[in-house]
């Protein structure tokens, strides 16, 4: 409707530019001193393709947005600084205690500022949504291959804003002094002193001498506002900016190949649905926030380092790494060299530092394996590449142990266990969840792809039952159509590498890991369809159907004449669908205007 | 347009290898875009009609949403300081602000998915990789440089650039050194954290006392079973400037008593103890955390954060959980005037391990 009206403009009013006099005169000022119609002209009907799943992207990038305006209003009245006072406000509870200027600043937000409380709790709020976002988008990337070339370096700059999102959610949380963020910061404290040569003096130099210091509040709110968030900014943009230049992936489906994109222009469609999607995540987030309260620090009072209460966890996305701490086993310590060596530490950084590189490295590992160079735009289906999926799984089934880890005391409480009980269990799911997590998943995805392979030839099941003459029932198979059948069967495979010798004569040991690795990814695997099978399969589907028809309308002709009436319609009428017994075949379910079943394609799509 | 796309593709180079991918020789015909189907408000102008007032309707309900905003922050003061006051400011504002976005976000997305056009476009994909010709003329823009500057052949400039860029940054580093205090007259070890962590303020003859309170604790006071939050007493004399919290971030601890025959103490550490009541620094081993919970029927302690575990009755030995240490021990021994006094500071540094430890 709207191209319509584009192009109508002109043509009624040719001298009037499009929006006026006014818009005309700005737009020419505009690119007369920027060259900014060419932007326009490269972006303006630049076609994204639709999917639910390319919209948790968004979701990280928009609740981004929250944070930075949240955030921006906050330090208007927050003080970094650990300077005491005595704490004044409305809080009536807390008045007269000894606190941080940081801590007062904060209540004072809280307290004493109509909508700060809100402000800070939208902040709050969208910082879980933005590093969550991120975490499923990366989810959604890592299953549909969209990592592959040329993306490979998106991927490494998307998984460093993940981490860098976790940074300013761990320095935003303490920087407002409370006992909770103190907790945090003497677990970070004990964690740095534990690393070998530097851990003493990192610490030391971090928190400005001993723990806690009058320094750290300070110090962390310049890599919270400042530092971070311009590295932060920065890779964003380069990471949307790839976005645009390598062209956004699609899903297979008709029409989509991997040298075209389908989808609707950015202006207007992604426009209106993009700004539009943004203030639906800032208003679900406003929502939440003024419903559900967040890290109310007036209930934990100052931080002192000798009170701790129970339960203590820190924010969702640190879990995980909470959790490894709790998981290793006691004694973990040895001296060595007339140095400690703090395995309990190192163990657990260590466990999570090659989880971390694994996953950020992973688009390298499988390019490496298959040694596929081409550029890859069509988003796999994550039951295409079975083994991925199932190291997919794997891998968040060790992420989802860490993360129970680091409630392991509510669920001993909750479930009235016992604290090791839930520890040696988690201990134990730590090592066997992942591998029960692979075996399980890559048997569903490869009976998946059997099942999408009887789709595409021999048609979904209809839940029509046919009685034959000879007295046998059978489901009638309905055909899908050619649109649904293409992204069933538009996939390729890859198979596992076969090594051979080098000019040399010798085979490098490097190719002979790939093999061997390649077999494990390629091993168990189906063939791609043909277009052969394809027509075949049509064409006894379609003769079995004809033959159903023909003995059906045979045995009905045959009934009519039996009973005198030779020329009664074969099809029952319309006011008579649901009536039984019309037919030799019972019919459990019929199509809609009773046509029958002549149609192969007329039949109810399967979505 | 063809004919510029045809050329392009063939100056893009070789085509890159499809390495462990099998090529179906007979592969299924993509069937092409499937026939456009219109939605109710393509065919029937009553419902295009309707989706129009929803939308405006929704942007009005914004505004009125913004409105509503800016009334409640006048409406819903939060100066009386009451709980209640602030709940409902943070609500009523709230609610207004996210009616107000929600309802452009709802608006917008209505008026993409079903008054604008539907019709999906096709744009074609380019190789990511630049044409031959383009990379030709990167290539000897580098060349030309090279050549023009010498940069390649007069390798002692260029070497000697790259080392004194490297040395620049190092001043950069150094000055970083002054995020941690030096030793100076009036703090003799400010700048030295292995001394730091290695000593408390504990000493010998230093009462314990309740935290926060500070008031001393007499040894006929600790009954069985019970146990003490403790600090030195002079700690609650310090004020935050004098090191107040960095000073009890170390000098925590609990004191406990037990039956004299539960206590299973070492040989050389009989005379730690007064009474059957010990007292152990109250900072885990582990990562620091205050190890604040204790059972009083089995004698075990047991932090919140990790959930290490230490035997009291043998010594505060670790006997779950990820913590390596015992938790150190403070000497004590009671004075004339029957108060709990240390004995000496703690004989090994408390709290985390650290690599300079031994």
């Amino acid at each position: 409707m709207s191209t319509a009206t584009v192009t109508e403009k002109p043509t009624t009013a040719k001298d009037k530019p499009l929006g006026g006099r006014f818009v005309g005169a700005t737009a020419n000022y505009l690119d007369e001193r920027t060259s900014i119609s060419g932007f326009i002209k490269e972006l303006g009907r630049k076609i994204f393709p639709d999917h639910w799943s390319f919209m948790l992207g968004e979701i990280a990038l928009w609740s981004f947005v929250v944070v930075l305006l949240s955030g921006t209003f906050l330090t208007f009245f927050f003080q970094a600084s650990m300077v005491e006072t005595h704490y004044t406000g409305a809080y009536a509870p807390l008045r007269g205690v000894e606190m941080s200027a940081a801590l007062a600043s904060t209540l004072e937000i809280s307290f004493d500022i109509r909508g700060g409380l809100l402000v800070r709790q939208i902040h709050h709020w969208a910082a879980l949504v933005f590093v969550a976002g991120i975490g499923i988008h990366m989810l959604r990337v890592f299953f549909t291959g969209a990592f592959r070339k040329p993306r490979e370096l998106n991927w490494v700059i998307g998984f460093i804003l993940f981490i860098l999102a976790m940074g300013e959610g761990f320095t935003g949380y303490s920087l407002p002094d409370d006992l909770l963020s103190g907790n945090g910061l003497r677990i970070i404290d004990g964690m740095i002193k534990g690393i070998p040569l530097i851990g003493t003096w990192t610490s030391f130099l971090l928190f400005g001498g001993e723990f806690p210091g009058t320094e750290i509040v300070g110090r962390l709110y310049v890599l919270h506002i400042l530092l971070l968030p311009a590295i932060l900014a920065a890779l964003l943009l380069l990471h949307l900016m790839l976005m645009i230049i390598n062209k956004h992936t699609q899903f297979a489906g008709p029409g989509r190949t991997n040298d075209n994109v389908v989808g609707y222009p950015m202006m207007p469609v992604y426009m209106s649905k993009m700004g539009g999607f943004f203030f639906i995540v800032f208003g679900v987030i406003v929502l939440v926030a003024s419903v559900f309260q967040i890290n109310p620090i007036w209930n934990y009072g100052p931080y002192d380092p000798s009170p701790v209460s129970a339960g203590t966890q820190p924010d969702w996305y640190i879990g995980f790494a909470d959790g490894a701490l709790r998981l290793v086993p006691p004694h973990l310590e040895s001296v060595f060299l007339n140095h400690t060596w703090s395995w309990n530490i190192l163990l657990p950084l260590a466990v999570i530092g090659i989880f971390i590189v694994l996953v950020l490295i992973y688009p390298f590992i499988e390019a490496w394996i298959t040694g596929d160079k081409r550029e890859h735009h069509i988003a796999q289906r994550p039951r295409n590449a079975a083994t991925r999926t199932a190291i997919g799984a794997a891998g968040v089934t060790f992420y989802a142990v860490l993360w129970a880890a680091a409630s392991s005391d509510l669920i001993a409480t909750h479930f009235w266990l016992t604290m090791e009980g839930v520890i040696h269990s988690l201990q134990a799911l730590l090592i066997l969840g992942p591998i029960v997590a692979y075996f399980i998943t890559k048997r569903i995805c490869i009976a998946l792809q059997k099942k999408d392979r009887e789709i595409a030839l021999h048609g979904y099941e209809s839940g029509r039952i046919v009685r034959l003459p000879g007295g046998e029932y059978i489901e009638v198979h309905q055909p899908v159509d050619e649109y649904e059948r293409w992204k069933l069967v538009s996939y390729e495979t890859n198979e596992p590498l076969v090594v051979r010798p080098n000019a040399q004569g010798r085979i490098p040991w490097h190719e002979n890991l790939r093999s061997s690795i390649s077999r494990w990814f390629f091993e168990d695997r189906l063939t791609p369809v043909t277009q052969t099978e394809v027509d075949e399969a049509l064409a006894h589907q379609h003769h079995n159907l004809e033959h159903i028809e023909e003995e059906e309308t045979a045995e009905i002709q045959a009934a009519h004449d039996r009973a005198g009436v030779p020329d009664a319609p074969l099809v029952a009428t319309e006011d008579r669908v649901h009536e039984t017994g019309n037919k030799p075949s019972t019919v459990i379910a019929t199509d809609d205007k009773g046509e029958g079943w002549s149609g192969t394609g007329g039949g109810p799509k399967k979505d | 347009m063809a004919h510029e796309v045809e050329a392009s593709e063939h100056d893009r180079g070789p085509a890159p290898s499809s390495g462990l991918a099998v090529a179906v020789a007979d592969p299924v015909q993509n069937p092409g875009l499937p026939p456009h189907r219109p939605r109710v408000t393509d065919t029937d102008p009553k419902k295009m009609r309707h989706a129009v007032r929803t939308v405006y309707t929704l942007f009005y309900l914004s505004i009125a949403g913004s409105i509503w905003a800016i009334a409640a922050y006048m409406l819903f003061p939060i100066e009386d300081g009451a709980i209640l006051a602030i709940r409902h400011n943070n609500l009523f504002i709230g609610l207004g602000i996210a009616l107000a976005l929600l309802a452009i976000g709802i608006g917008a997305i209505h008026w993409s998915k079903a008054i604008m056009s539907d019709h999906e476009q096709i744009e074609p994909r380019h190789p990511t990789r630049g044409r031959e010709s383009t990379r030709e003329a990167a290539v000897q823009a580098f060349a030309e440089a090279n050549e023009e500057s010498g940069f390649g052949r007069r390798t002692m400039i260029r070497n000697s650039l790259i080392a004194a860029l490297v040395a620049s940054i190092a001043p950069g580093v150094v000055l970083f050194r002054g995020l941690a205090p030096f030793d100076s007259p009036d703090h003799p070890n400010a700048g030295n954290p292995v001394e730091l962590l290695s000593h408390t303020m504990w000493k010998d003859g230093m009462r314990l006392a309740r935290d926060p309170s500070g008031v001393p604790i007499k040894a006929s006071e600790v009954t069985l079973g019970s146990a003490f939050h403790v600090i030195p007493e002079p700690l609650a004399e310090l004020s935050h400037h004098d090191g107040y919290l960095e000073e009890k971030a170390k000098a925590i601890v609990l004191l406990m008593r037990l039956l004299p025959e539960q206590l299973h103490e070492e040989e050389d550490r009989k005379d730690w103890s007064y009474n059957g009541i010990v007292a152990y620094s109250k900072v885990c081993t582990h990562v620091g955390c205050p190890v604040a919970l204790y059972e009083q029927q089995t004698h075990h302690l047991l932090c919140p954060c990790h959930q290490s575990q230490f035997d009291v009755s043998r010594g505060a030995a670790v006997i779950f959980g990820p913590a390596a240490r015992p938790l150190p021990q403070l000497p004590i021994t009671v004075d004339d005037e029957g108060y709990l006094i240390a004995r000496s500071d703690f004989t090994e540094p408390v709290g985390p391990s650290f690599w300079e430890r031994h």
